[in-house]
């Protein structure tokens, strides 16, 4: 694949800002609910420039929002952040970077840049995975924040969030980032169970903690259920249809 | 807000780098593999129902549940995000507005 390498370039750049644009539709609500919910301008921008990565940060405000504690905001958003730390390690062999580099790589390593970057795995040229890596990270990261920053204005310009039906948007929210996930009869089972517990669990735990404790649903399901997952390598590229980062083992590259 | 924000904000971060810098042999496991797959799956289900029906510690049915049920007939005919949260809150405020729902 070496002989039109400056063709296939473009198009892994064009790829790659085609995935940030869709993210954009994201940021824009994420920044909008985490001034809705009461953080500050700043706190909303920091999570979208430090935490970075979608799911989380959607989760942490929406803990926030219900009146959960900050623990279980904070737990709540680290074990959605969990998968990152699969994508680096296939990574970070296909990258082979060090020092510096590999900070700002671990940084911009969420679903979409790893499922870019393996969707060209099988590439003979490596500078193609690399290429797609660092293009989609550093594309996701710009209109990440840049949407955040828009929604959080415009939100700070509106009124009450419920009259807005801003209140019914979360929950569509995180329906719209669980969609892609939920194919299959198991995802759907775990799906309906940790939903079911969670609304159970609602009047007996304090806020935040139904939601976090549904997390030994998919520990007790991990440990037991036979490896139905797809292998992280087969991520299908349609960022129309993907998602705010939320991966799983199977990236499919949408948002943040 | 800011000791969370920044504490889950760099515990995040660590979660990335762990990967980019631990051994495979520690986290390449199928049933760790599994796990994290598993965890956004319940985790995100979980959110949509408690922030459907939870209001505090109390369940209640109102005009959110009409709004999440428009998204999901949304996503199941393939509509971008955008569409898809606008149409919940369309429908909530809506039904709001014209007093059929709380």
């Amino acid at each position: 694949m070496t002989s039109d390498w400056p063709a296939e370039r473009r198009a892994i750049i064009r790829d790659a800002t085609g995935v940030g644009i869709a993210v954009a539709a994201y940021g824009v609500v994420f920044g909008a609910q985490g001034v809705a919910t009461g953080l500050s301008l700043a706190q909303t921008m920091t999570l979208s420039l430090l935490m970075f990565t979608g799911a989380s940060q959607f989760a942490l405000v929406g803990v926030v929002g219900a009146g959960g504690t900050g623990v279980a905001a904070a737990l709540t958003a680290l074990m959605l952040g969990a998968r990152n730390a699969l994508y680096g390690l296939r990574m970070a062999p296909l990258l082979g970077v060090t020092g510096a580099k590999r900070l700002l790589a671990a940084q911009w390593t969420i679903d979409e840049s790893t499922a870019m970057a393996l969707a060209r795995e099988d590439h003979t040229n490596e500078r193609a995975v690399r290429t797609a890596f660092w293009a989609t990270g550093g594309s996701v990261y710009v209109f990440w924040n840049l949407s955040t920053l828009l929604g959080g204005l415009g939100a700070k310009a509106l009124g009450d969030p419920r009259t807005l039906g801003l209140d019914a948007v979360i929950p569509a929210a995180f329906l719209a980032l669980l969609w892609p996930r939920i194919r299959g009869r198991e995802p759907w089972a775990i799906a309906v169970l940790s939903a079911a517990v969670a609304v159970l669990l609602t009047p007996v735990l304090r806020p935040g903690l139904p939601v976090l404790a549904t997390a030994l649903v998919a520990i007790i399901a991990g440990m037991w259920a036979r490896n139905t997952l797809a292998p992280l390598a087969s991520a299908p590229i349609h960022p129309e249809e993907s998602v705010h980062d939320e991966g799983d083992a199977t990236p499919r590259g949408g948002s943040a | 807000m800011w000791p969370l924000v920044l504490i889950a904000s760099v515990g995040c971060y660590a979660l990335k780098l762990a990967g980019h810098s631990v051994s495979p042999r520690v986290l390449d496991r199928p049933r760790v593999r599994r796990i994290a797959a598993l965890l956004p799956l319940a985790l995100l289900a979980a959110l949509v129902a408690v922030q459907t029906f939870g209001s505090g510690q109390t369940l209640v049915v109102d005009a959110r549940l009409p709004g999440v049920v428009a998204a999901a007939v949304a996503l199941v005919l393939r509509a971008p995000f955008l569409v898809v949260v606008a149409v919940a809150g369309v429908v909530a405020a809506g039904l709001r507005y014209a007093g059929l729902a709380a």
